[in-house]
């Protein structure tokens, strides 16, 4: 009996993670940013397709900020990303103009195996110098972006449009869902519409959230961030798991090209452009900290939404010249990440009185 | 014996840039002799001018290498990096001209009034910064990605769209050559900085304590040195360096564009910093080793310009020997080396002692 009355209690006890606290107050902001939306602006925020629309154009950047997030629980940091987005895209372009095969289907395939190639190319390369050669990885990604970059504009300077009939095909074709949508001036109901991206992204995000939750390599990546010397006397393979995560970041990259593709189907030697910043940005606001060992990937997902509405709503407003857009953005952003460290700290301080 | 273990220390961690630089100048030696010539010319207000590719190579890396200094320093004191140099480097351009204009006139005063201004607007813009990372104990690269964002629209705000031009002989000298002194005037204000650096590390303890709340913050509160007052310092110490870089980006083209002033400077500035062979989790630091980054890094895109790879492309092959620097000088390729090393003397030692006894 006692012991049921101490195991209840300790249950009851358990504080909160940090990880999970700063997950929680990501949600609760977007709730109520999308909820004062709503009140103040409506318009398209009643529609349940707004939020099909946010997924829609930010499904790549939900699965690049997806990578960054392991590779920062696991310690590191990965700034090619972007890089990696811009040169998938451009060759996938390049690739669906040229190629000359006749079979639609083929073609396409063969194109997601370009993708996952260059992005499995750049994380095997990134993670080999991070985790056997012991090299700084923000210097490693740094020269990732620089190589991706470059390359990009060696492949073509102009902006290449994608004319391949069937993966235009594929980009119009959404997935409709009728009792989300609503019921147009005329009369005629018109249904919510989710891209294939999008879907893709939620699907990353779920298979990482199980990955990193449930199987021994996602467990192995946060003992390497909380404390790299105790996971190497724990037994686990530190260099291994560094270089897999580097891969698996690598590897996302490239998917997250071949989605920005799926939504926009040209090639710029600009696409992307600074995304790996947001990224990075989105997975802080979602509670994944630089230092390592602290992070969810449903935060994440909350801190792109975050980002997206955050431009969507000044958008929206009467202050939509970019530089007001910039500028509004960086100061909500100052103030979500000034929110999170004030909390933090108090919390800190609750915990050493409890000690006392 | 202990100065000499002292030097070598010291030369240990430039050894790697040493030899980087030693490479790209024999490689440009092969590839073309007359690579670094220096000759004297007229330029167009008719002053004599030293020319040639060392003179253009030292000249167009002052903005880099003032900046890669204070970046040691934030690197060093906070164990991260302030990616927001090159947006606070547009306002500060920004805060320079307008106050410029507002003047009326450009004389010596003015642009020292105008600099002091600019100095003092980054200062607060980048105690900002330090503040976030200080007190409220915020990642720098997270606390700095604010500015990051916006810092090209708050310039854009303080100037309009328009990119003032500013032809005036004393904004020439400053950002070209003074009459009668053929040495380019930016090549003295990397020199003015680092000595000021050097002086005050010389005179004072900062150095030291930078590097201990760098290692430990912890132990170094403990030890009394108060770790926000050193952030702080070295974020205030940047934005000095920021200032007069952007005051010479400037004046280098006569006017201000906020779009592509010291634009994407803070990757290279880390960059400097970590072929330095500086550590980028902060700690013990050498400003030397950062200016030596700088100045490889542009004497390696002017060689690629020299070789005929356009503009755009520059990147891809800047970013293979980056990769090949940083392998070079990585902790696992330098173990094997030491140890290759130590074998031979051994081996050498070995056939000095026999020759001794032939």
């Amino acid at each position: 009996m006692t012991g049921v009355n101490t195991t209840s209690r300790a249950k009851r006890k358990e504080p909160m993670t940090d990880a999970q606290l700063l997950m929680t107050i990501s949600i609760c902001i977007f709730a109520f940013m999308y909820a004062a939306a709503m009140i103040f602006l409506g318009g398209g925020f009643l529609k349940f397709q707004q939020i099909f629309d946010l997924l829609n154009d930010n499904a790549a950047l939900i699965i690049i900020s997806c990578s960054l997030t392991i590779v920062m629980i696991g310690g590191g940091i990965n700034i090619s990303v972007g890089g990696v987005i811009g040169l998938t895209v451009m060759s996938c372009a390049l690739f669906l103009n040229n190629n000359g095969i006749q079979n639609g289907f083929l073609s396409i395939l063969l194109t997601i195996l370009l993708a996952l190639g260059i992005g499995l190319a750049f994380g095997v390369l990134e993670g080999f110098l991070v985790s056997f050669l012991g090299i700084q990885p923000f210097i490693v990604t740094l020269a990732g972006m620089f190589l991706s970059r470059g390359l990009t504009t060696m492949l073509s300077v102009n902006p290449v449009k994608v004319t391949h009939e069937a993966f235009l095909a594929l980009v119009k074709s959404k997935i409709k869902i009728p009792w989300l949508g609503y019921v147009a001036q005329n009369g005629n109901p018109i249904p919510a519409k989710l891209e294939i991206g999008a879907v893709v992204a939620l699907c990353v995000v779920i298979l990482v959230y199980l990955m990193l939750h449930f199987m021994r390599f996602g467990r192995n990546i946060y003992a390497l961030g909380g404390n790299r010397q105790s996971a190497l006397m724990l037994g686990i393979n530190v260099r291994s798991t560094c270089f897999w995560s580097y891969v698996l970041s690598g590897l996302l990259s490239g998917l997250a090209g071949y989605v920005f593709l799926m939504h926009k189907p040209a090639g710029n030697a600009s696409v992307a452009m600074r995304s790996e910043m947001d990224a990075i940005a989105a997975s802080i606001i979602g509670g994944t900290l630089l230092t390592g060992g602290v992070g969810n990937v449903i935060g994440t997902l909350f801190g792109v939404m975050i980002l997206a509405t955050i431009q969507k709503i000044i958008a929206l407003s009467p202050l939509n010249a970019s530089w007001w857009q910039e500028m509004a953005s960086g100061a909500m952003l100052g103030f979500f990440i000034i929110l999170q460290s004030v909390v933090l700290s108090n919390r800190g301080k609750h915990k050493s009185k409890d000690k006392e | 014996m202990l100065q000499r273990k002292k030097l070598r220390a010291g030369l240990g961690q430039l050894l790697i840039p040493l030899i980087a630089l030693g490479i790209l100048i024999l490689f440009n030696l092969i590839r073309d002799p007359g690579f670094f010539s220096i000759g004297v010319a007229v330029n167009n207000s008719g002053n004599r001018v030293l020319t040639g590719n060392p003179i253009s190579i030292i000249d167009s890396a002052s903005e880099l290498a003032i900046i890669s200094m204070g970046m040691t320093l934030v690197t060093a004191a906070c164990g991260g990096q302030d990616i927001s140099v090159g947006a606070v480097g547009a306002i500060a351009g920004s805060v320079f001209v307008k106050v410029l204009q507002g003047t009326g006139s450009i004389s010596v005063g003015t642009v020292i009034l105008s600099i002091l201004a600019c100095c003092l607007a980054t200062i607060l813009f980048k105690l900002f910064n330090g503040t976030l990372v200080a007190v409220f104990k915020i990642q720098p690269m997270i606390a700095t990605l604010i500015l990051y964002s916006c810092g090209r629209s708050i310039a854009y705000w303080i100037n309009g769209d328009a990119t003032p031009q500013l032809n005036s002989p004393i904004i020439s000298s400053l950002g070209m050559t003074i009459p009668g002194i053929p040495v380019p005037t930016p090549i003295f204000a990397v020199l003015l900085v680092g000595l000021l650096l050097a002086v005050v590390f010389r005179f004072t303890n900062i150095s030291l304590y930078t590097q201990s709340v760098g290692i430990n913050q912890g132990a170094a509160r403990l030890n009394g040195i108060n770790p926000t007052i050193i952030k702080l310092l070295s974020f205030a110490l940047l934005g000095v360096c920021v200032s007069v870089a952007s005051v010479i980006g400037v004046c280098r083209l006569g006017q201000l564009n906020h779009k592509t002033l010291l634009v994407d400077i803070e990757m290279d500035a880390i960059l400097a910093v970590a072929i330095g062979g500086n550590n980028l989790g902060g700690g013990k630091f050498k400003l030397s080793g950062s200016i030596l980054g700088a100045y490889i890094i542009q004497m390696l895109t002017t060689t690629l310009y020299a070789m005929n790879v356009s503009p755009v492309n520059v990147k891809a092959y800047k970013a293979i020997v980056i990769i090949i620097i940083v392998i070079a000088g990585s902790p696992v390729v330098k173990e094997k080396l030491t140890s290759l090393w130590k074998k031979s003397r051994i081996g050498g030692s070995n056939a000095v002692i026999r020759k001794g006894v032939g």
